[in-house]
């Protein structure tokens, strides 16, 4: 951080021109972050107390009653349940997924390289993309998979588990070689003598990995843990395109909740507000916790 | 990654350690030495196997199982692509090959061109825009101390913890108070603004990389603070431009939510949206083939770019991990 650090202590002309100029190039730093982000989240807070519809603007405090609505609402329930299944599944799912991919791909080799480039490619497309994609993909009338679903009887986005396993598919496709890299970048932080000296003690592949790789792994295994949590729990464009909801609302997730109830009918800006800051609240919440269950396991 | 791998040695961020190589850097010493047919060690440090036939043999099943995950991975985009062309059920194109859902989805509406052009416009400003203010702003925090400055550096790593639709609602409000509703300058502007955490760390750490001896020098030479930067420092960082512009490049030609909630005017929608919407404009029946069409196009400049700065692409996943 002290990086004109020296004569500490007294504010010279050339250290206070100095600062002048420091600001000056963050300016337009400055201008954005205070009027992109630090206004909007004040204006957000404003909204969900405020009765707010979308095209008559601000009509004055609704306290506590946007609150109330947000969380009586019929879908809130659902919506929450549906997001926390949806985030453990893919969470457990593509971290698992991804260390695999990692310990596979690990020495480079010109099969291996080229393995790792096919993993990440995925990971190049936009989620819109992926789930547009998808949606060609699993559909029954032009899919590759389209005689065979007509031959069992099923489509995958035909029934509510279809619909959640073909969305968690599409994401693990579409994020799998990101994590990977991630992990990668992990597993070439732990020491080669560590490995060593598991082989002399005469350790299995299955004890190393458990005793070695896992515990030296933690900060890459929280990191991951975070991101995965937060992107899964924020999920919106993949249900958005693939499942609209649907079937029989079964796939609404909380960001889609928001969307809809200020955009699409209800158009109430006030109650999508207190959705927002109760989805933020929550969010900060469950990313503190998760940090400090990782510390705690790290101080055992 | 590719075999032609880059070596770390000219890389202005070999000392930052989440940063110091590429994947393809991976193998070091005891991983290296397994090369070909004897390279599965599943990174618990096992023994290099001799390539007899019994060890040839038991590797069948590593080679069925990774060709068979390659194909996984690859299966989708390489359907997508030929399909595209070929003749396919639901679509305008049901007989022979040809380029039949690329002509219906060129005359989609206002017509593809349209959005290309909107998607484009959207995508150059953010990058330029996100170029500008991370470089002065990395420039700022890494060289220069001021009142308010780690404030400023931490507010703008917080908006990563904002969710995107709990600032999009707010924003759409803003933004049509000052005019700027069902507009492209804005949707880059916002979507500017969600690239800052990443870019602005990037460009920090970049120029920490550099040594101050360098500046100090030109210094000692008259140059000023806005001169060295631009005459010493630009060229030293440009790595890291490079990668923060392909970051913005590709966030900005994919984003779909901002678009979705800033823009209503159907001329003004971008590729994502626009593709998206086709799919159920033709009297309520999906016309797969164009929209395969669009994924097609969609997705070609971001595979390209990926494969032509992929190594500028690693870097910045591992330095920007906590981007999402």
């Amino acid at each position: 951080m002290s990086t004109v650090a020296r004569g500490a202590g007294r504010v010279t002309p050339a250290r206070r021109r100095s600062a002048l100029t420091g600001w000056l190039f963050a300016l337009p730093t400055a201008l954005f972050v205070l009027l992109l982000f630090v206004l909007p989240l004040a204006l957000v807070l404003q909204m969900s107390a405020s009765d707010w519809p979308l095209l008559a603007g601000n009509q004055g405090w609704n306290l506590p009653e946007n609150y109330e609505d947000a969380v009586s609402n019929r879908f809130f329930l659902d919506s929450v349940w549906f997001t926390l299944k949806y985030t453990v599944l893919t969470t457990v799912i593509l971290l698992a997924l991804s260390l695999g991919l990692a310990m596979l791909v690990q020495e480079s080799t010109r099969w291996k390289g080229f393995l790792r480039t096919a993993f990440l490619v995925p990971s190049a497309l936009g989620l819109a993309s992926a789930s547009l994609l998808f949606y060609v993909l699993y559909s029954p009338i032009a899919g590759p998979f389209a005689d065979l679903m007509a031959s069992w009887g099923i489509t995958f986005l035909g029934t509510p588990d279809g619909a959640l396993w073909s969305t968690i598919f599409l994401i693990v496709w579409r994020y799998a070689g990101f994590y990977m890299l991630l992990m990668l970048v992990g597993l070439q932080g732990i020491p080669d003598d560590v490995y060593e000296a598991a082989r002399i003690d005469g350790a299995s592949r299955w004890q190393t990995f458990r005793s070695v790789t896992i515990p030296l792994l933690r900060p890459t295994l929280a990191l991951t843990t975070v991101l995965c949590v937060t992107g899964s729990l924020l999920a919106f464009e993949q249900f958005y395109i693939l499942t609209k909801g649907g079937p029989d609302n079964s796939t609404i997730t909380i960001v889609q909740l928001i969307y809809s109830v200020a955009f699409q009918g209800q158009n109430d800006l006030g109650v999508a507000g207190a959705l927002s800051v109760i989805v933020l609240l929550a969010l900060v919440v469950i990313n503190i916790a998760q940090i400090r269950a990782f510390n705690r396991k790290a101080e055992d | 990654m590719s075999t032609t791998a880059p070596r770390r040695s000219r890389d202005p961020f070999a000392d930052a350690p989440p940063t110091d190589s590429t994947v393809a850097v991976v193998a070091p010493q005891h991983r290296g030495r397994a090369r070909g047919a004897g390279g599965r060690r599943g990174g618990a440090g096992g023994r290099t196997r001799p390539t007899t036939f019994a060890g040839i043999a038991l590797r069948t099943p590593y080679w069925v199982l990774t060709a068979g995950l390659a194909l996984i991975f690859l299966y989708p985009l390489i359907w997508t692509a030929i399909s595209s062309v070929s003749p396919l059920a639901g679509t305008n194109q049901v007989d022979g090959w040809g380029l039949g859902n690329y002509v219906t989805l060129a005359n989609y509406q206002a017509g593809i061109w349209v959005y290309l052009f909107n998607s484009l416009f959207v995508s150059l400003l953010t990058v330029a825009l996100t170029l500008g203010i991370s470089l002065l702003g990395g420039y700022a925090f890494a060289r220069f101390r001021f009142p308010g400055k780690d404030l400023l550096f931490l507010s703008t790593l917080a908006i990563l913890m904002v969710p995107y639709a709990t600032l999009l609602i707010p924003l759409y409000v803003l933004l049509n108070a000052v005019g700027l509703s069902n507009s492209l300058v804005g949707v880059a502007l916002v979507l500017t603004m969600f690239q800052l955490p990443f870019s602005m760390f990037m460009m920090r750490i970049s120029f920490e990389s550099i040594p101050r001896e360098m500046d100090e020098a030109a210094m000692v030479d008259g140059c000023t603070a806005w001169s060295v930067l631009w005459r010493v420092l630009v060229p030293a960082v440009k790595p890291g431009l490079i990668t923060v512009g392909l970051f913005a490049f590709l966030a900005a030609w994919n984003d779909f939510m901002a678009p979705l909630i800033l823009i209503t005017d159907s001329n003004r929608m971008t590729l994502p949206l626009a593709i998206s919407n086709l799919r159920g404009q033709v009297q309520g029946v999906v016309d797969y083939g164009a929209t395969e069409a669009g994924v097609v196009v969609l997705a070609l400049p971001c595979i390209l770019l990926f494969l032509i700065l992929q190594r500028h692409y690693v870097r910045g996943f591992m330095s920007g991990a906590f981007k999402g």
